[in-house]
């Protein structure tokens, strides 16, 4: 016997051309999933880049990496891996029907994903003051490989699409913190915001893989 | 651009169901506003039919220009901008969306029995995404222009002072619409069929469309970063593709065929979709090998992606890369090679009918062959050399993109026709459009390949005497192909105001969109569809549901 | 038939040994593809005629393939394209692997012309002169965009790219002149970026190559340092084209009859020009001097006022020696014969 609940939900949310709440549960996950793999290859076509220049020129971006502040890459990694581990949270509670953590946890994602992007504009700061930039904007006097420009094309190609994501991510997630406490969801239907955590899962595992290219080379 | 299509409130026949897609709502924003896949795929037809008819045009203008041998009537820079906005239109805002977008949209849900695609707003705003990347880059093209050829080849492209970016722009943003399109189909493929309908019972232009699908998804987002590279590189100049800064253009190659070479079956694919079906219901005859097409879709569809090095054979790339390529795209021709016979086979034994589209069949198989084998010529790393970059190249993919895909389009448009619009256009002068068609096509092209033997190569704008006269026969061709294009235009605005109206299932078709009214209802079915047959079984008659809005449909017109 | 079938094709005569070897594979896949595009059409056509439908409502046997047809239909096409795989990539192999002991050109394309250059000795823009039944392998690169270095009758292609060095070799089998066209599009002139290749007879070829080694000064393609600029000239003619070249005059005007930017220097002195402004004036010693100095003042018809001025640039005695030089580009006169533009016939009639 379906819940009053779940009927409820498909009153709700059902589209009039799905047959039930799963399968268009279902359509939506795979399409969330599809869209990510195009994510992942639009990166893909970055990767593909930096590993044919690292390849090519293995000094410069050792010495490229030397110019990285670790410490405060490290920092936003965490950061950002803790937000990650909110929305997760948020979806749970949206799951058990606790509406108030969920607004809560999807709040600390939201502060996180700022924190990051102000990090990383100190980054850039940083590097603008030392003329650590890209190509032929490339001032800086302590560079000696002259293919360091390179790298910095990489860095601010591949970190410059990633902010533009994390932008993206933290659109979502505000959309979707005032959808939670408007109290759309509801432990039969929350799609959305489960759509909404995998987007900003894949926004966090493409810093996992920028952070060791970019800083850790050596 | 996308003015209502065929509204049928002024049809004087008058004679559509009065619950047709087409009279359900007859206001412009009851389109521009609709979530019904079968009105995004119309809006999509007319703009698609807009973009071929504009990319006609440049190419007109630019086989005139190559009547003479000097410079005539236009500039090099004008010459230069006309193929590019000949490419471009052609390749991204025509053959790619062509018969996904259009026939796949209308189609895909009626044949899997499904109410509509899995996401119908994101397949409107598609649509919107389409228009407003197309639009964009062709104001960037009139106003700013771009001379770099479809192509866009570094360092030429980042280096050029004309103004490059609303092009690229353009192109990636319609790249957006073509992956929403694709995740639309593959997972409307993957959630929405009927009851009863399993994998090994769909139709074959479904399994064309999913294989397309694929490839849009996950070639179509390596174009867009690269075109964001370019686009970052000729506004800055940070020096990717520049090899005085360490950067190499060939990376820029690579990445742009490892699109662009699958994009060629995102082209192909959905129209052996259309030529699967449609020589099905010409023969009334199970295909010869379903399961061997459907495969072999999906086989292109892999294949496909590990094929890219041939465009590269004479650009720099290692002895080892070229052999590699070369094979694999030997392979790639096999897939090719197994739908052709298994079509050919499907013909065997069965109950074959001179209809326009089947004239279009044959077009098909013969230039898909041929444009196929000289494809095959190319892939022979030794032949590649001297063809390379020639008018050769241009006939083997015109032969494959306007000589195959054109052809498929022009049979799903005849085949489909009754079913979209509801009307019937003249056989007669179908037949008579098609074999100009066809003829024109072969003295256009067929001079080119000669033109790339004799040496010519390709972007010209001024050419050496000796090339004249197969050029000059090559622009009669092409007058000739315009022609027909021409006749094909009248025909069906006639059959659309004044056409008669069509029973449901005027081919006899066993095909499962032909299950429900033509044109189908808004919800495409009155009652949730039953699939209890294979939609290629012709042992039995076909099966036309009886409709409670329309009991009797008067048949057996002449023709 | 070798000879039949390449006029049927309309491909130009084959000149390299690579052209004969690519055109026998060329032949029998083309010849393949005919007949199999015209069997499966005429297959197609066949069932039609056979197979048309008698009456409506018709019904058909369900006829289903099988694994034999379908790994005919697999392994038949698939033989024959690994096979063509199989001796394209031999040849391939012969085309990129130059011989020991080939002799080197350079070849440095820009927009829109083709330079050649041969260790220590001459360089030419537009024509290439090479022996006949010798190797030659091209070290080819460009100075801005990609081009591609093609010549139709030795079925020899490869981009020349920007950054790098991309190499390729022949070995011409025929005398005689062969256009060299850019395959790549490179912009606003790729069309009229054409060049030609000469190929003569060893032995002419040598004496060729010493008369252009006595006397001349090394002039390598670019300008030369001041280090390498020798301070004894010959004579006139041969420090006037020195000077050329180091005042960089080559980057715009030809001296083998090709058009460029500016008028070409082949037969220039004692022509009689159109001016833009509608006169004609007679290039002499005094015109010659005139336009260097100040060139905006009395423009050929057709071109662009964009020469610097050589005022103040240029001693007297330099100046000179320069039209001294341009006196001395005669077509009649000078050994190495420089083309007067394409003599090439068109395939069929050859």
């Amino acid at each position: 016997m379906r819940s009053e609940a779940a009927v409820r939900a498909d009153e709700l949310h059902l589209a009039h051309h799905f047959s039930s709440l799963e399968r268009q549960t279902d359509a939506a996950r795979l399409g969330m999933w599809l869209f990510l793999a195009t994510e992942l290859l639009l990166f893909g076509g970055l990767f593909c880049a930096y590993s044919y220049y690292r390849w090519m020129f293995p000094d410069a971006w050792a010495e490229g990496s030397h110019h990285m502040s670790v410490g405060l890459g490290t920092i936003n990694t965490f950061i950002l891996l803790g937000s990650s581990f909110t929305v997760a949270m948020s979806i749970h509670f949206a799951r058990v029907a606790k509406p108030k953590l969920t607004v809560l946890m999807l709040a600390i994602s939201i502060v996180c994903g700022l924190a990051f992007m102000g990090l990383k504009g100190v980054e850039y700061a940083d590097h603008f003051k030392h003329g650590l930039l890209p190509g032929k904007y490339l001032t800086s006097p302590d560079v000696h490989e002259p293919a360091v420009g390179m790298f910095f094309v990489l860095y601010y190609l591949t970190t410059g699409l990633h902010a533009i994501h994390v932008i993206a991510g933290l659109t979502v997630l505000s959309v979707m913190m005032v959808k939670a406490h408007r109290g759309v969801f509801t432990p039969e239907y929350y799609t959305p915001l489960d759509m909404g955590g995998l987007y900003w899962h894949l926004v966090d595992i493409i810093w996992i893989f920028l952070y060791p290219l970019l800083y850790l080379v050596v | 651009m996308s003015q209502p299509a065929p509204s049928s409130a002024q049809h004087p026949s008058g004679a559509h169901h009065a619950d047709s897609y087409l009279t359900d709502g007859t206001t412009v924003m009851s389109w521009l506003n609709t979530r019904d896949h079968k009105r995004v795929g119309v809006m999509f037809l007319i703009c698609v039919i807009a973009m071929l008819f504009m990319g006609g045009v440049f190419a007109m203008l630019i086989r005139l220009k190559l009547l003479f041998p000097g410079a005539a009537f236009i500039d090099a820079l004008t010459y230069n901008r006309l193929f590019t906005l000949h490419g471009v239109v052609m390749v991204f805002f025509f053959l790619i969306p062509a018969i996904p977008s259009a026939f796949g949209n209308f189609l895909v849900p009626l044949m899997i029995g499904a109410r509509d695609v899995a996401f119908p707003r994101l397949n409107l705003l598609s649509l919107y995404i389409y228009l407003a990347g197309a639009g964009l880059a062709l104001w960037g093209m009139i106003h700013g222009a771009a001379d770099t050829g479809w192509t866009f080849y570094a360092p030429y492209s980042t280096t050029s002072p004309e103004k490059l970016f609303p092009v690229l722009l353009g192109v990636f943003i319609v790249g957006f619409s073509s992956i929403v399109t694709g995740i639309n189909f593959i997972v409307t493929i993957h959630t929405m069929r009927a009851p009863g309908l399993t994998w090994w019972k769909m139709p074959l232009f479904v399994w064309g469309i999913y294989g397309t699908s694929i490839i849009q998804v996950l070639a179509t987002p390596v174009l867009g970063i690269l075109l964001l590279s370019i686009a970052v590189e000729h506004a800055l100049g940070w020096g990717l593709f520049d090899p005085a800064r360490g950067g190499d253009p060939l990376l820029m190659q690579h990445l742009f065929w490892f699109y662009s070479h699958p994009a060629v079956y995102i082209m192909i694919l959905p129209g052996m979709g259309v030529i699967s079906e449609t020589v099905c219901a010409s023969a009334h005859k199970n295909p010869f090998g379903y399961r061997a097409i459907a495969y072999s879709s999906i086989g292109i569809a892999f294949v496909g992606f590990f094929t890219w090095g041939h465009h590269m054979f004479v650009a720099g790339q290692s002895t080892f890369s070229n052999g590699l390529f070369a094979v694999l795209s030997m392979f790639v021709g096999i897939f090719t090679a197994i739908k052709t016979f298994n079509w050919v086979g499907t013909l065997y034994k069965g109950a074959i009918a001179f209809k326009t589209f089947f004239a279009y069949i044959c077009g098909f198989l013969y230039f898909l062959v041929f444009g196929g084998m000289t494809g095959i010529a190319l892939a022979t790393v030794s032949l590649d050399v001297h063809w390379h970059d020639t008018y050769f190249v241009v006939a083997h993919f015109h032969f494959i993109m306007v000589g195959a895909a054109l052809m498929a389009f022009l049979a799903a448009l005849h085949y489909w026709w009754p079913k979209m619009f509801g009307s019937r256009y003249h056989e007669g002068w179908g037949l008579v459009a098609a074999v100009l068609i066809m003829l024109g096509f072969n003295a256009t092209f067929i001079p080119q390949f000669l033109l790339g033997n004799n040496g010519m190569p390709r972007r010209y704008y001024t050419y050496p005497e000796h090339f004249r006269a197969l050029n000059v026969a090559s622009t009669a061709g092409a007058s000739l192909l315009a022609f027909g294009f021409i006749i094909i235009a009248v025909y069906l605005a006639v059959a659309l105001r004044y056409g008669r109206r069509t029973e449901q299932n005027p081919w006899g078709s066993k095909g499962f969109e032909w299950l429900t009214d033509s044109p189908p209802p808004t919800h495409n079915f009155h009652e949730d569809p039953q699939y209890p047959e294979d939609p290629h079984d012709y042992r039995t008659p076909p099966l036309t549901q009886p409709s409670a809005a329309h009991p009797e449909v008067e048949v057996g017109h002449a023709v | 038939m070798n000879e039949f079938l390449r006029r049927m094709l309309f491909l130009p005569p084959q000149a390299s040994s690579y052209a004969t070897l690519v055109d026998h594979l060329h032949f029998f896949v083309i010849l393949t593809t005919l007949v199999m595009s015209t069997a499966v059409g005429m297959t197609a056509i066949f069932f039609f005629v056979r197979y048309r439908r008698r009456h409506e409502g018709q019904r058909t046997p369900h006829v289903e393939t099988s694994k034999v047809a379908e790994a005919l239909f697999i392994f038949v096409p698939l033989a024959f394209f690994l096979l063509w795989f199989a001796i394209g990539f031999r040849d391939y192999v012969y085309l990129s692997t130059p011989p020991p002991g080939s002799m080197d050109v350079y070849v440095m394309g820009k927009q829109w012309m083709w330079k050649f250059a041969y260790p220590e000795g001459p360089s030419s823009a537009g024509v290439l002169r090479v022996p006949m039944g010798r190797p030659v392998r091209l070290l080819m690169t460009s100075r801005d965009v990609i081009h591609s270095f093609y010549v139709p009758a030795f079925r020899l292609k490869k981009d020349v790219l920007p950054g790098r060095y991309t190499e390729i070799w022949f070995e011409a089998t025929k005398e005689g002149r062969y256009e060299v066209l850019c395959a790549e599009y490179c912009g606003a002139g790729h069309s009229v970026m054409r060049a030609e290749v000469v190929v003569m007879r060893p032995a002419e070829f040598d004496e060729w190559m010493r008369d252009q080694k006595r006397g001349l000064p090394v002039v390598q393609d670019g300008e030369p340092t001041r280090l390498e600029r020798p301070q004894v000239y010959s004579n006139m003619v041969s420090q006037g084209r020195v000077l050329s070249a180091s005042q960089g005059c080559f980057k715009c005007h030809t001296i083998d009859g090709a058009q460029h930017v500016g008028p070409t220097w082949l037969d220039l002195y004692g022509k009689r020009e159109r001016l833009a402004s509608g006169q004609e004036i007679l290039a002499d010693e005094a015109y010659l001097t005139e336009s260097m100095m100040d060139p905006g003042a009395k423009m050929v018809a057709g071109y662009q006022n964009v020469m610097p001025s050589y005022q103040g640039r240029l001693a007297a005695p330099e100046v000179a020696a320069i039209v001294e030089y341009i006196k001395s580009l005669r077509s009649e006169s000078v050994a190495n014969a420089p083309s007067k533009g394409p003599l090439y016939e068109p395939a069929r009639t050859q």
